[in-house]
């Protein structure tokens, strides 16, 4: 209500607390990454790389969220909207690059 | 519902009249940085390509340990909340108390790039350089290309204390600083790519 600013991109949008729940996130899920690797528990290593995998999946949304500010508010509309075209790019990028190296690996054999 | 309508108050009430640049100019970084992060994708297919070609080398299993990734991690993600910190001082004009929480910042940052400086040497010494294999030619790329732009950062955010010192917290100098830390926490971000596909995965 009273935001005299008109922030963008994050950074000034931050308080105390979104920058303390963000910290205490993401050390909870990079122990748990870490920990989840190096006791193992006798779990499948499908299970510990679905593990790892959601753990940064999920802490890169709390980096998002609670360091850079985004949001669904119309302030940071455009930099969300750059960065889900980003992310578009980047799974066809990657996605199509392991695709067609696979196959390629696979054909040669 | 109840933002939207403080909006539309505040546009009518002429608040918001000007174009604020400092907020242009964060987009505009920030669309630098979208496209940053298409580098680092194109760096980390490669690196998943080429991830076990190890040509008789090691691999990654007998090259990394796990509680060392973890404290370059510890020491990134410390150093992304102390520079929240310090913009958090930024917005109370509290300049001495910004300079300090940079000062950390840039300390934190510096022991990281030290940490990934010693373990490039220990494996280059060890005959483990990049010209091994492709595993160690992408690991180089995709890690180096990370550390470079820690370093850059760590230049960068020198400057900026130094300008904080010359200039005083004026309004380039702020926006110069919420870009510095756009680029920061990007960084970080990219880091936590880094530990699980390089580190975690290369030691399953």
């Amino acid at each position: 209500m009273n935001q005299t600013v008109i922030d963008s991109a994050g950074a000034s949008r931050g308080s105390f607390k979104s920058y303390a729940s963000g910290f205490i996130l993401s050390i909870v899920l990079t122990a748990m990454a870490f920990l989840l690797v190096m006791q193992g528990w006798g779990l499948p290593r499908w299970a510990v790389l679905s593990g790892i995998l959601g753990a940064a999946v999920v802490q890169i949304l709390v980096h998002l969220h609670y360091f850079l500010h985004l949001d669904t508010s119309s302030e940071v509309h455009w930099n969300v909207v750059a960065l889900v075209f980003t992310v578009l790019i980047i799974i066809l990028f990657v996605g199509g690059t392991l695709w067609i190296m696979s196959s390629l690996n696979y054909r040669m054999m | 519902m109840t933002a939207d309508t403080s909006t539309i108050d505040a546009v009518a009430a002429g608040e918001f009249e000007h174009p604020d640049p400092i907020a242009n100019q964060a987009f505009g970084f920030w669309l630098y940085i979208m496209s940053d992060l298409v580098l680092f994708a194109a760096i980390f297919a490669t690196y998943a390509v080429l991830a076990h070609n190890y040509a008789g080398g090691p691999t990654g299993k007998d090259l990394f340990y796990l509680p060392y990734a973890f404290g370059e991690t510890m020491l990134l993600l410390f150093s992304s909340t102390t520079y929240g910190l310090a913009m958090l001082a930024t917005h109370k004009a509290k300049r001495g108390v910004a300079m300090t929480w940079l000062t950390v910042t840039f300390l934190l940052g510096l022991g990281f790039v030290s940490m990934e400086i010693h373990e490039f040497h220990h494996l280059i010494l060890n005959g483990n350089g990049p010209e091994r294999s492709g595993f160690l030619s992408a690991f180089f790329t995709l890690v180096g290309t990370h550390g470079t732009h820690v370093a850059f950062g760590l230049i960068w955010m020198a400057v900026m204390m130094g300008q904080l010192i010359t200039k005083g917290l004026t309004p380039p100098v702020q926006s110069r600083l919420i870009r510095l830390g756009i680029f920061w926490h990007f960084l970080d971000i990219v880091w936590v790519g880094v530990f699980t596909v390089v580190y975690l995965m290369g030691v399953m």
